[in-house]
């Protein structure tokens, strides 16, 4: 067997979207952060999935950012149920839903409390006035009414008795208070879409798509009535429209994905590739549950999905699948891979392919279940018993999802081992453009079932893969056992013998060094090859530090940013180009992981730059740092 | 599957593998190896599309014995990785085998929802009251008071009743044998192979080493006429040397009573007939025990319903298709724009 060039689908990330590449420098010229918050019964993040779409079919890049709470519908009005969704709109390439809001929708005190200290030094603050009353105050738990009293003196505020438009606007359906309330989310969308210079006709046609009859009309009188107010009404001087053209993106065909989305289709995709069957077990956790959902829409694409009893059942079903031939895959965040462990051994042990996806969350236990957070990286790497790695691919953006599925498979099934998939909170929540990729992108990587009996034992190897052999039950004249007790190595028979164990735990290890040979060469995302700091990155941190150092490129600093989609095994040309830097800085979301395993493979001094509050990096926070190595 | 065969094709010899077996000497599980070994091709079974999956303990080392398709996995998870395989590989003949330990401690969750599920498996339940494999703790069969290196003063635990615990759980097809009634064993391991859907046979199994004789009330040669109840389906319960003794309603309420017949004037018609298709008759059966009642072997219950792999498992793809067109179909499907 020779080997593929992998990775078919590496994809490069860099400028991924923008023709022009250029660099996004002036807020409310270049684009315009925008963020909705409210009850987490208000429809925030509808309001916020809607100005998504209408900002993609306008032409705009943008970058999304869900933001909600555990808990499902907390007290109504109280600052823990505040549900937000930030966006970026931009003309040049778009990253990160931005830092500092230029624009805040607050449709009540306990959003605005939440939020409002994040607003951009003189950003506009629309308020719902209507649902400032005494005790909405105290819920919010404010003393005052901030729009009297003057505290909100640092940014503009706007405020509007949205409550009452909009029950103005839907009187004429027959509903009651509460449920003529519930059009507030749309009739502020029809203001903010006025705002950008957008007609109502998309979200329109949506409403008409999932609503019918009064649902669907009262909800399209308000985004009418929220964006002729914007129409007709004297706007104090304060407020102004945005005029954000469309960005410069390269020709293709474009759609709206989440990375709950992509990775689902990437896992479906590389089964189909490799020829295989695909198989989920999964049990449902924030936040990757969604996987779960897309993959049990897909049975008519031959997805067959199994919400199991547990975490353990459902990796184990997965595992069952696998060695039935199927290409098993199992879903999960922290908690639930941290009940796999033992499984995922299993699966090394007998060497059988299998696709583990841990979206990320906030830890350790139960920890932060709807924030996001990269501390799994070393659970990922190391976390089981016994000498057990296995190969770690992370993705970056919604967009990378798709490719690092495909690439998951692709190695699951030529080593025939475990493979782990990083997700997180933000790129699984996330919504961006992608450009779908064409047919040449994608190759495929059809698999071979062992069915010749001559000369079979098995845990025979490929010389160059230290693959197994992959034998259907069923197949004549192989039946065979296989299990978690060490095998011979000669026979796949039983066995405890010192050096056998030696001998296998080495050919374990083997297929981690096969992997690192495939690898393509580092490649460096942006900036040269040697030069004052290099940035490394891995997983979804890598927007905010892309802008980052496109930024501080810009300015004319020697900062380059490498990315690394295999985090494990590493690649192995990169501790020479580390070599090239005067400052290698490694930032990301946990207390320095990525770091640690820099620095005891490569031996390489790096500095850990970290954040662990439940956010995605803020560009400013990677630009100090970049500012504070390049003085 | 299931296919009755007047000339095997196969034999015994052909389902043994070529290991040696580690078992203790006097093992239970050697009967119960061998009455497999010995009933599988009467069934019409081949080793090629014969699949035995199992946890840890003593009992989960089977699949090495076996000259089949075997499956090792870990503590407690044989059903689940069982799962996965009946539902995307139906037409495989698929055995789990497990213990008191493995299927009802560690692995009882598991157990529960595999047999609500009704998955198409022959889980096979070698009830030993004892952890063997770790050194002789007490089991969650163990009776209370069982003294063992973990209970030095004796285990305070209520055991519970396999298969009672299967009935609770929904199961369709729940039977008991025991690892010396060679005569009854196979044929209860015909029909729990028969049964389409999750079988699931408890077979009382002694542990030679760490709870020697704990069924010896119950299987004992001389007396086991009088403390075992064989159940046949349509068939008066009647046990005891000449069937002397018979299950009857209890005199006084709910439940089951011994009766003699001949006195009180008790005959045979008052003996209850045995009804598999009836649940409360089979948790009724599944929880006697003696020195009170007979233990009740065979058939418990067995109520065939739809099977899970089949509802679950996606229709196959047409592997004619070019999948780099069907990918391209998926990501194009819905709402997509184009930029010149």
């Amino acid at each position: 067997m020779t080997a593929p060039t992998l990775p078919a689908s590496g994809q490069k990330l860099a400028g991924r979207r923008s023709a022009a590449g250029r660099v996004s420098l002036t807020p409310e010229v270049d684009f315009v952060r925008i963020r909705f918050a409210g009850d987490s019964g208000d429809g925030i993040q509808l309001t916020g999935t809607r100005m998504a779409a209408s900002s993609a079919q306008f032409g705009n890049d943008f970058a999304t950012f869900p933001d909600y709470p555990a808990e499902i519908r907390a007290p109504v009005g109280t600052t823990y149920g505040v549900s937000a969704y930030s966006i970026n709109i931009g003309q040049t390439e778009i990253l990160t839903a931005g830092d500092t809001p230029d624009v805040l929708v607050a449709l009540n005190p306990a959003a605005l409390k939440v939020n409002v200290a994040d607003v951009r030094e003189g950003g506009l603050v629309i308020v719902d006035s209507g649902a400032f009353a005494e005790r909405d105050l105290k819920k919010a738990g404010y003393d005052a009414n901030p729009l009297e009293d003057g505290s909100l003196a640092r940014v503009r505020v706007l405020p509007l008795d949205v409550s009452a438009l909009t029950l103005g606007a839907v009187k004429d359906f027959g509903l009651g208070q509460k449920d003529g309330l519930r059009c507030k989310n749309m009739w502020t969308l029809g203001l903010v879409l006025w705002m950008f210079g957008r007609d109502t006709a998309a979200v329109e046609a949506w409403l008409a798509r999932k609503f019918k009859d009064t649902v669907r009309d009262s909800n399209v009188a308000a985004l009418k009535a929220g964006h002729a107010y914007g129409e007709t009404m004297e706007l104090s001087g304060d407020v102004r429209r945005f005029d954000i053209p469309a960005a410069q993106v390269a020709p293709g065909t474009y759609r709206t994905v989440t990375g709950a989305e992509t990775l689902s289709w990437g896992l479906w995709a590389g089964a189909r590739l490799a020829g295989l069957p695909l198989f989920l077990g999964s049990y449902p956790i924030t936040p990757a549950s969604s996987m779960l959902h897309t993959l049990a829409r897909m049975k008519d694409r031959g997805v067959t999905t199994f919400q199991a009893e547990d975490e353990i059942a459902a990796i184990c079903a997965a595992i069952g699948a696998s060695y039935g031939g199927s290409l098993g895959v199992t879903t999960s965040s922290g908690p639930g891979v941290a009940l796999k462990t033992e499984a995922i051994g299993l699966a090394i042990a007998t060497e059988l392919p299998l696709v583990i996806v841990d979206v990320q969350r906030g830890g350790p236990s139960t920890g932060l279940p709807t924030k996001t957070e990269q501390a799994d990286l070393l659970q990922a790497v190391y976390g089981r018993n016994g000498d057990a790695q296995i190969p770690v691919i992370a993705a970056a953006t919604p967009s990378d999802c798709f490719h690092c599925a495909i690439e998951a498979v692709k190695l699951a099934v030529r080593h025939m081992t475990p493979v782990m998939l990083l997700s997180d909170g933000y790129i699984a929540n996330a919504a961006e453009p992608w450009r779908l990729p064409d047919a040449d992108s994608m190759t495929p990587f059809p698999t071979t079932f062992r069915t010749e009996p001559e000369g079979f034992h098995p845990f025979l190897r490929d010389a160059e893969t230290l693959a197994r052999p992959w034998v259907k039950p069923g197949t004549p004249g192989l039946a065979h056992r296989i299990g978690g007790i060490e095998k011979d190595y000669d026979s796949g028979n039983i066995s405890y013998a010192p050096a056998n164990h030696q001998r296998m735990t080495d050919a374990r290890m083997g297929k981690l060094a096969a992997v690192a040979r495939d690898l393509p060469p580092q490649e460096v995302d942006q900036g040269e090859r040697t030069g004052k700091v290099a940035v490394v990155g891995w997983g979804s941190t890598y927007g905010a530090i892309r802008v980052a150092v496109s930024r501080a490129r810009a300015a004319g600093k020697a900062v380059s940013h490498i990315h690394l989609r295999h985090v494990w095994p590493l690649p192995p040309d990169l501790g020479e180009l580390l070599d090239g830097f005067e400052h290698v800085v490694v930032p990301e979301l946990n207390t320095g992981q990525l770091a640690t395993l820099l620095r005891s493979e490569l031996l390489r001094d790096v500095r850990s730059h970290t954040k662990v509050q439940g956010q995605p990096f803020k560009v400013a926070e990677i630009a100090a740092l970049l500012a504070s190595l390049t003085e | 599957m299931g296919i009755q065969s007047d000339s095997p094709r196969f034999t015994d010899k052909d389902f043994a593998s070529d290991q040696d077996v580690r078992w203790c000497p006097g093992c239970g599980d050697y009967a119960i190896l061998k009455a497999v070994q010995r009933t599988l091709p009467q069934l019409g079974a081949t080793p090629d599309s014969t699949v035995f999956v199992s946890g840890i303990g003593c009992s989960s080392r089977f699949p090495y014995y076996m000259a089949t398709y075997g499956f090792h996995t870990i503590h407690g998870r044989a059903p689940a990785v069982a799962t996965g395989l009946k539902v995307t590989n139906p037409e495989l003949d698929v055995w789990v085998v497990t213990g008191d330990g493995d299927g009802l401690s560690i692995g009882g969750n598991h157990m529960l929802h595999v047999l609500r599920r009704n998955v198409d498996l022959n889980i096979l339940l070698f009830n030993n009251e004892i952890y063997g494999l770790t050194k002789g703790q007490y089991s969650p069969t163990s009776p209370c008071g069982t003294r063992s290196p973990s209970s030095p003063a004796g285990s305070i635990d209520a055991p519970l009743v396999p298969a009672a615990f299967a009935l609770g759980a929904g199961a369709r097809f729940v039977a008991r044998g025991g690892d010396t009634l060679l005569k009854q064993l196979p044929e209860v391991l015909k029909r729990a192979h028969a049964h389409k859907g999750a079988s699931f046979v408890e077979i009382l199994q002694n542990c030679i080493i760490y709870n020697d004789g704990a069924f010896d009330s119950v299987t004992d040669k001389k007396t086991v006429a009088d403390t075992v109840l064989f159940v046949e389906h349509g068939k008066p319960m009647l046990f005891g040397r000449d069937g002397s003794k018979g299950l009857v309603r209890s005199p006084d309420g709910f439940g089951l009573a011994v009766a003699t017949l001949g006195e009180n004037g008790v005959t045979e018609a008052d003996a209850l007939v045995h009804d598999e298709t009836n649940r409360l008759l089979g948790m009724a059966l599944a929880s006697l025990r003696p020195p009170h009642f007979p233990m009740v072997m065979g058939v418990l219950h067995c109520a065939p319903a739809e099977t899970f792999e089949s509802a679950c498992r996606a229709p196959a793809v047409d592997t004619a298709a070019d999948p780099v067109e069907d990918i391209l179909a998926l990501l194009h499907k819905g709402d997509t724009w184009t930029v010149a």
